[in-house]
C-alpha cells in the first residue's frame, strides 16, 4: 500500500498545524528569552489562534476529508475550533497577570497551551479511533505539565501527580475499549464501524459491548463524569488557577466533541443500548456535583464541582442523540466557555501574591468594594443559575427542551431540579458580596487594572449576554453544524 | 400605538440604566425626576394602548420585536400583547407603580443608595411589564425571574441587617423551587403544543388534551407550583412575611400590589388550560382557601404592623387563587385589581407611620396617632374599610364576588363559603385591631412629642390610593344590587368570552346572594367594631383574652412554627448529608491548607507519592472500577 500525501490532507488539519507549528515557534522564541517577561510570547500566541480561527472560519461548508478518510474539516468540527480558539484566547488573557502575580516566569506555559488546543482540534476532527486517541493524549500530556507548573507549590505538584495517574489508567480504558471495537468490526474508521453494525450477528459479539463500555468509561473520566471525577476536584484546586479555568472548558469540550463522533457517527445505530447509560451518568453527575459544590468554602472547589455539574446537563442532550439536542452541546459548550472564564478572570483579579483570595468570606462586601467586577460576577452567577436574558438559561433551557421532546421526561425533572439545587451555592456568592459587610480579612482594595483582564472580563461578559438576549444566530448555527454528522442510525 | 408598546417597558428600563450608571453623581433631585417620572409616562401611553386595545380587533394587539430563539421548530419570538387581561395588569402596574414611586421619594429621602434604590425599584417595573406584556411562556419567564431578581435585591436593600440578607435568599430560594415547576411545565407544553405562545395554547387546549386527562392534571398542577412560589401560597408562602425586611415602598409595590400576583395572571393566563383538569382546580381552590385561613389566623396575633399586612397579602391571594379555583377567573382578577389599590394604601400608610416613628415597627409601640397624623390615619382606616369589606368600598364588591362564586360555582361549594367568610370575619377583626393599636387608644410612642405627619409628597399619593381603594369596585357591582338602581356590572363584560368557562349548575337567586351579601357584611362590621374596642379602648380586655388562650396564641404567634418545620425537615437534612456523608466519602482531600517553602514541599511530595500509592488515590481507582463495572454489566447482561 503506498500513501500519498495530497495538498487536501494538509488543508483538514491546517487549524492544528498551525497550533503545533507556533506552539514550537514559542518554544524557539522562549529559549531566546534572556530575561524580562512572558507577554510577548502570550501575544505570539494570541495571534497564533486568531491564524487558527480564521483558518477554520474560511473553510466552513468545506467537509474536505484527508489521511484517507481519518481527519475531516466539517462544520462540526470547525464550529468547534472556534469554540476551542475563544476558550483558549480568553485563558491567555486572564494568564497575563496571573503568571506575574504567581511568579511563574516560564514560556513552556504558552507552547504547551497551544499544544492541547491542537490536541483538541485533533479530537474534534478525527474519523477514527486512533486519530482520536493521539488528539486525547496530546492534550492529556499537556494538561498534565500545566497542572505542574507551580513547582514550588505542593498542591500543584500533587494535582499534576494525581491527573497524571488517573489519566493513565483511564487511557487504558479507553485504548481498551478501542481495541475491542476494532477486533469486532476490523476497523477503526468511524463511519465504517456504523457500518459494520449495520449487520444483526454484531450484537451477539461481547467485543462490541466491552468495546463499547470500556470507552464509555474512558470518556467518563476524561470528562469527569460521576463516578469517575473523583479526580477533578482536586487537581482543579490544586492546579495553577488559569490552568483550572482551561481544564474547565477547553478539553471538556473537546471530550465532548469526541465523544458525539465516536457515539453518534461510530455506535449510532446501537442508541437505543447506551441512551440509558448516559442518562444514569448524566443524572449523577450533575446531582452530585451539584450538592457536593453546596458545601464548598474555596471557591475554586466549588467551581470544580460546578463544573461536574454542567457536563451533567450537557451530557443529558447527549442522551436524545437529536440535532437539537447536539446542537444545544455545542451552543452551551460556548456559553459556559464564557461564563466559566469571566468567573475566573474575576478571581484572578481579585488575587494578591501573598494570598490568593479563593474562599467565600474574601468577598464579603465586594460588590461595594468593586461594583463593577461584581456587577459582572453578579452576571456570570446568574448564567450559570440559569436566569433567564443570560446564555446559560437559553442553553438549559434547549437542553431539557430537547430531552423532553424524545420523551426522557424525568431526566428533564432531575435537570431541573438540580438547577433549582444550584441557585444555593451560586447566590452564596452573591449574598455573600452584596449582603455582608467587609470585614479586615475581605478584600478591601479595589483590585488594580489589568487590560488582559479586562478584555477577558468584558469579553465574557458581552458573549453571556448577547448569547442570552440574541441567540438565535449561534443557536442555529450549531445544530446546523451537528447536521453534518452522518450519523449511523 | 402598536408599534411604540415596547416603549411602555423600555421607559423603566431607561430609568434604570440612567439611575443606575448615572444617578450617584447626578443627584437626589434628578434621580427623583427620573424614577417615578420614566413609570409616569409609561402609565400614560399605557392608558392610550389600554383604549386602543378596546376598539382593535379582537381586543388584542402584538407588536413583534424580534425573533429571540430560533433552532429548527423551537421558535420563541419576543412579541408583545395587550389583550383585556394584560391591559387592565398593564393599567396596574405603571399606574400604582408610579403612585408608590413618588411616595418613595419622600420615604426614601434620608437613605443611603437612593439612586440604587430607584433603580431597582425600575426594574422591577420593566420586568413586571415583560411579565404582563410577553405573549409567550418563555417571555413572560424572563418577567417571572426578573421581578425575582429585583425582589431579592430589593429585600436585600439594608443588606447590613443580617435578617434582610437572609431573608432575600429566603425568597430567591423559595422561588427557585416554583419556578421548577413553572419549567417543567413549558416543557411539557411544548412537546405537546409545539409552541410557547400562550394565545394559541388556550385556543389548541380544548382539542389536544382530554378533559381530566392526567397530561393536562400534570402540567398544570407543575404550573400551579410555580404559581405558589410567586404567590406565596402554601406550602411555598413563608417568604413572604420575612420579605418585609425590605423598605416599605418595595412591600406595596412588589409584595402587595403587583409581583405577588404573578402567579394568579399565570392562572388566569392559561385559564383554557386549567378548565381541563378539574383536580387541579379543586387542589387550587383548596389551597387557596387553606391559605387565606391560615395567614388570617397568623395574622391576628402578630405585632409587627408589616407583619399584619403581609399575612394579610398572603391570605387574601389565597382569596383569588379560591375564586381560580371555581372557575370565576374575572372574579379573581377583579380582586386583583381592588386588592393592589387598598394593599398598597395600607402598606404606604404603614411606611408613613414607620418613617414618623423613626423606624418603629412594633404597634404596641404606637398608638393614639390619628390626631398626630390626620390624613395618614384617615386614609390608612378607609384601607382598613375597604379590605374587611365595609359596603359600597372596593374591596366589598370583589370579596363579595368571590364567595358568592365560591358558593354557586358548579364547582364551589358550601364549606368553601363557610370558610371564605370566616377569613373575612378574620380580616376583619386583625385590621381594625391593627387601627385600634396603631391609632386610637393610649399612646405608647417613645417621643410622641416630636410624630408629625408626613410631607405631601407621601400624603398625596394615600389620598390617590383611598380614593382608587373607595370607587375602584363600582366597576364590579353585582347584578343582585346593580339591578335596583341601573347600574350595569362593567366588568362583567369587560371579560366576556375570555377566560374559559366552568359550565354552571343550577340557578341561584340573586336572592341568595343577597342574604349571603348581608350575612358576612353583618358578622364583618361586628368583627371590625369588635377589633378596634378590644385594642382601643380596652387593651386590658384583649390582653386578659390573650392570658385565656396562652397556648393558641402562642402558636399563632410562632406563625405554626412552619419556618422551623423547614429548617427541621429540609435544610438541616440537606446540610448534614452533603456536609457529612457526600464530603466525607466523596470529597476527601489529601492537602488542606498551604505548604511554603520548596525544600518542605520537596518532602512532602515525597510523602504525598507514598500516600497515593498506598491508599487515596486506589480509593478514586475502586470508584472508577466499580462504575465501569456497573456499566459493563449493564451493557453486556
Amino acid at each position: 500500500m503506498t500513501f500519498q500525501l495530497t495538498q487536501i490532507d494538509f488543508q483538514t488539519i491546517l487549524p492544528s498545524m498551525i497550533m503545533f507549528g507556533m506552539g514550537m515557534v514559542v518554544l524557539l522564541l522562549e529559549t531566546l528569552r534572556r530575561s524580562g517577561s512572558t507577554t510577548p510570547l502570550a501575544v505570539v500566541s494570541l495571534l497564533s489562534l486568531a491564524a487558527a480561527g480564521y483558518a477554520s472560519a474560511v473553510q466552513l461548508g468545506w467537509g474536505g476529508q484527508g489521511f484517507s478518510g481519518s481527519v475531516i474539516a466539517d462544520d462540526f468540527s470547525l464550529a468547534f475550533n472556534l469554540v476551542f480558539v475563544t476558550a483558549t484566547a480568553l485563558v491567555i488573557l486572564i494568564s497575563i497577570p496571573y503568571l506575574e502575580k504567581s511568579g511563574l516566569k516560564y514560556g513552556e506555559y504558552y507552547a504547551l497551551l497551544l499544544f492541547a488546543t491542537g490536541g483538541m482540534m485533533v479530537m474534534g476532527s478525527s474519523l477514527d479511533l486512533l486519530m482520536i486517541f493521539v488528539g486525547l493524549e496530546i492534550l492529556s500530556i499537556s494538561s498534565y505539565i500545566l497542572c505542574g507548573m507551580l513547582r514550588a507549590d505542593v498542591r500543584s505538584n500533587e494535582s499534576a501527580m494525581k491527573y497524571f495517574l488517573l489519566g493513565a489508567f483511564a487511557t487504558g480504558f479507553l485504548l481498551y475499549g478501542m481495541v475491542m471495537i476494532y477486533g469486532a468490526t476490523g476497523t477503526i474508521h468511524l463511519r465504517k464501524i456504523g457500518a459494520a453494525l449495520a449487520q444483526p450477528e454484531m450484537y451477539s459479539n461481547p467485543y462490541i459491548w466491552f468495546g463499547m463500555g470500556l470507552l464509555i468509561v474512558g470518556f467518563g473520566f476524561k470528562l469527569a463524569l460521576a463516578p469517575f471525577h473523583m479526580w477533578t476536584p482536586d487537581v482543579y484546586e490544586g492546579a495553577p488557577t488559569a490552568v483550572t479555568a482551561f481544564l474547565s472548558v477547553g478539553p471538556k469540550a473537546a471530550g465532548f466533541a469526541a465523544l458525539i463522533r465516536v457515539m453518534i457517527e461510530g455506535l449510532g445505530r446501537m442508541h437505543n443500548e447506551w441512551d440509558m447509560v448516559f442518562w444514569v451518568l448524566a443524572a449523577l453527575t450533575m446531582t452530585l456535583g451539584n450538592v457536593v459544590a453546596i458545601q464548598q468554602n474555596n471557591i475554586k472547589r466549588m467551581l470544580a464541582y460546578s463544573s461536574i455539574a454542567h457536563a451533567g446537563y450537557i451530557l443529558a442532550a447527549l442522551v436524545v442523540a437529536t440535532e437539537e439536542g447536539l446542537g444545544a452541546i455545542l451552543f452551551y459548550s460556548l456559553v459556559y466557555v464564557f461564563m466559566n472564564i469571566g468567573v475566573f478572570a474575576i478571581l484572578i483579579l481579585a488575587a494578591t501574591p501573598k494570598n490568593e483570595r479563593l474562599t467565600f468570606d474574601d468577598y464579603k462586601g465586594f460588590g461595594y468594594v468593586s461594583p463593577l467586577l461584581g456587577l459582572a460576577m453578579f452576571v456570570f452567577m446568574l448564567s450559570m443559575m440559569g436566569i433567564p436574558l443570560t446564555g446559560g438559561f437559553v442553553g438549559k433551557f434547549q437542553i431539557f427542551k430537547a430531552v423532553v421532546d424524545q420523551g426522557y421526561i424525568w431526566l428533564a425533572i432531575v435537570g431541573v431540579l438540580n438547577s433549582v439545587v444550584s441557585v444555593y451555592y451560586y447566590l452564596r456568592i452573591v449574598v455573600v458580596m452584596y449582603m455582608q459587610p467587609q470585614d479586615s480579612k475581605s478584600i478591601n482594595e479595589k483590585p488594580a487594572f489589568s487590560l488582559p483582564l479586562a478584555v477577558a472580563i468584558t469579553a465574557s461578559l458581552a458573549g453571556v449576554v448577547f448569547l442570552g438576549i440574541l441567540p438565535a444566530g449561534w443557536m442555529e448555527f450549531s445544530s446546523h453544524s451537528v447536521s453534518v454528522l452522518v450519523a449511523s442510525f | 400605538m402598536t408599534e411604540t408598546l415596547w416603549l411602555i417597558p423600555a421607559l423603566p428600563l431607561l430609568g434604570f440604566l440612567l439611575n443606575g450608571l448615572a444617578g450617584r453623581w447626578l443627584g437626589k433631585t434628578f434621580v427623583s425626576l427620573v424614577g417615578p417620572g420614566m413609570v409616569g409616562v409609561s402609565f400614560i401611553l399605557s392608558l392610550m394602548v389600554f383604549q386602543e386595545m378596546l376598539s382593535a380587533p379582537g381586543m388584542s394587539i402584538t407588536q413583534h420585536l424580534y425573533p429571540w430563539i430560533e433552532a429548527g421548530s423551537f421558535k420563541v419570538p419576543v412579541d408583545f400583547t395587550v389583550d383585556r387581561l394584560s391591559g387592565l395588569f398593564l393599567l396596574i402596574v405603571t399606574g400604582v407603580g408610579f403612585v408608590i414611586h413618588v411616595f418613595a421619594v419622600g420615604y426614601m429621602a434620608h437613605e443611603e443608595g437612593f439612586a440604587r434604590f430607584f433603580a431597582y425599584l425600575n426594574l422591577f417595573v420593566f420586568f413586571m411589564l415583560v411579565l404582563v406584556l410577553g405573549s409567550s411562556l418563555l417571555l413572560l419567564f424572563v418577567g417571572w425571574e426578573g421581578v425575582g431578581l429585583c425582589s431579592y435585591l430589593l429585600i436585600g436593600y439594608y443588606y447590613t441587617k443580617d435578617s434582610a440578607a437572609s431573608a432575600a435568599k429566603k425568597a430567591f430560594v423559595f422561588n427557585r423551587v416554583g419556578d421548577f415547576g413553572f419549567i417543567a411545565a413549558s416543557l411539557i407544553l411544548f412537546s405537546v403544543f409545539g409552541t410557547l405562545e400562550m394565545a394559541t395554547i388556550n385556543r389548541m387546549a380544548p382539542e389536544t388534551l382530554a378533559l381530566g386527562g392526567g397530561l393536562a392534571t400534570a402540567i398544570t398542577l407543575l404550573l400551579f407550583l410555580g404559581a405558589t412560589g410567586k404567590s406565596a401560597q402554601i406550602p411555598l408562602y413563608v417568604w413572604l412575611p420575612d420579605a418585609m425586611e425590605g423598605p416599605t415602598p418595595v412591600s406595596a409595590l412588589i409584595h402587595a400590589a403587583t409581583m405577588v400576583t404573578a402567579g394568579l395572571y399565570l392562572l388566569a393566563r392559561m385559564s383554557h388550560l386549567f378548565v381541563l383538569a378539574p383536580f387541579t382546580m379543586s387542589v387550587v381552590a383548596v389551597i387557596g382557601l387553606m391559605t387565606a385561613l391560615v395567614a388570617a389566623t397568623i395574622a391576628v396575633a402578630q405585632y409587627d404592623i408589616k407583619r399584619v399586612l403581609a399575612y394579610s397579602t398572603v391570605s387574601q391571594l389565597g382569596y383569588m387563587f379560591l375564586a381560580m379555583g371555581v372557575g370565576a377567573f374575572g372574579a379573581g382578577i377583579f380582586h386583583v385589581m381592588t386588592h393592589a389599590f387598598f394593599k398598597a394604601l395600607l402598606f404606604l400608610g404603614s411606611g408613613s407611620v414607620i418613617n414618623a416613628l423613626h423606624h418603629e415597627q412594633d404597634m404596641r409601640k404606637m398608638g393614639s396617632l390619628l390626631k398626630k397624623m390626620p390624613i395618614t390615619g384617615y386614609t390608612f382606616i378607609i384601607g382598613a374599610l375597604a379590605i374587611s369589606g365595609f359596603p359600597l368600598l372596593s374591596g366589598f364588591y370583589s370579596k363579595d364576588e368571590v364567595l358568592w362564586n365560591a358558593y354557586s360555582s358548579s364547582a364551589g361549594s358550601t364549606l368553601y363559603w363557610v370558610v371564605g367568610a370566616l377569613t373575612a370575619v378574620l380580616t376583619a377583626f386583625y385590621m381594625f385591631r391593627a387601627v385600634g393599636m396603631t391609632f386610637f387608644g393610649k399612646s405608647n410612642v417613645a417621643h410622641p412629642e416630636k410624630v408629625k405627619e408626613s410631607p405631601l409628597v407621601m400624603t398625596i399619593p394615600l389620598m390617590v390610593l383611598a380614593a382608587l381603594a373607595v370607587a375602584g369596585g363600582w366597576v364590579g357591582i353585582p347584578a343582585s344590587q346593580g339591578e335596583l338602581f341601573g347600574i350595569p356590572h362593567v366588568l362583567e363584560h369587560y371579560f366576556d368570552g375570555f377566560f374559559a368557562v366552568i359550565p354552571v349548575s343550577g340557578h341561584h337567586s340573586h336572592g341568595t346572594e343577597l342574604l349571603l351579601m348581608l350575612a358576612v357584611t353583618t358578622l364583618g362590621l361586628l368583627a371590625m367594631w369588635g377589633g378596634y374596642t378590644l385594642f382601643s379602648k380596652h387593651r386590658e380586655r384583649a390582653a386578659a383574652l390573650r392570658e385565656k388562650f396562652l397556648p393558641l396564641h402562642k402558636v399563632l404567634a410562632g406563625k405554626y412554627f412552619i419556618d422551623e418545620l423547614y429548617d427541621r425537615v429540609v435544610t438541616r437534612p440537606v446540610h448534614w448529608v452533603s456536609e457529612r456523608v457526600l464530603w466525607k466519602i466523596v470529597d476527601v482531600k489529601i492537602i488542606d491548607g498551604t505548604v511554603n517553602g520548596t525544600a518542605l514541599a520537596t518532602r512532602q511530595l515525597g510523602g504525598l507519592l507514598r500516600k497515593t500509592q498506598n491508599g487515596i488515590i486506589e480509593n478514586y481507582a475502586v470508584g472508577m472500577v466499580l462504575g465501569c463495572v456497573a456499566i459493563l454489566a449493564y451493557l453486556v447482561f
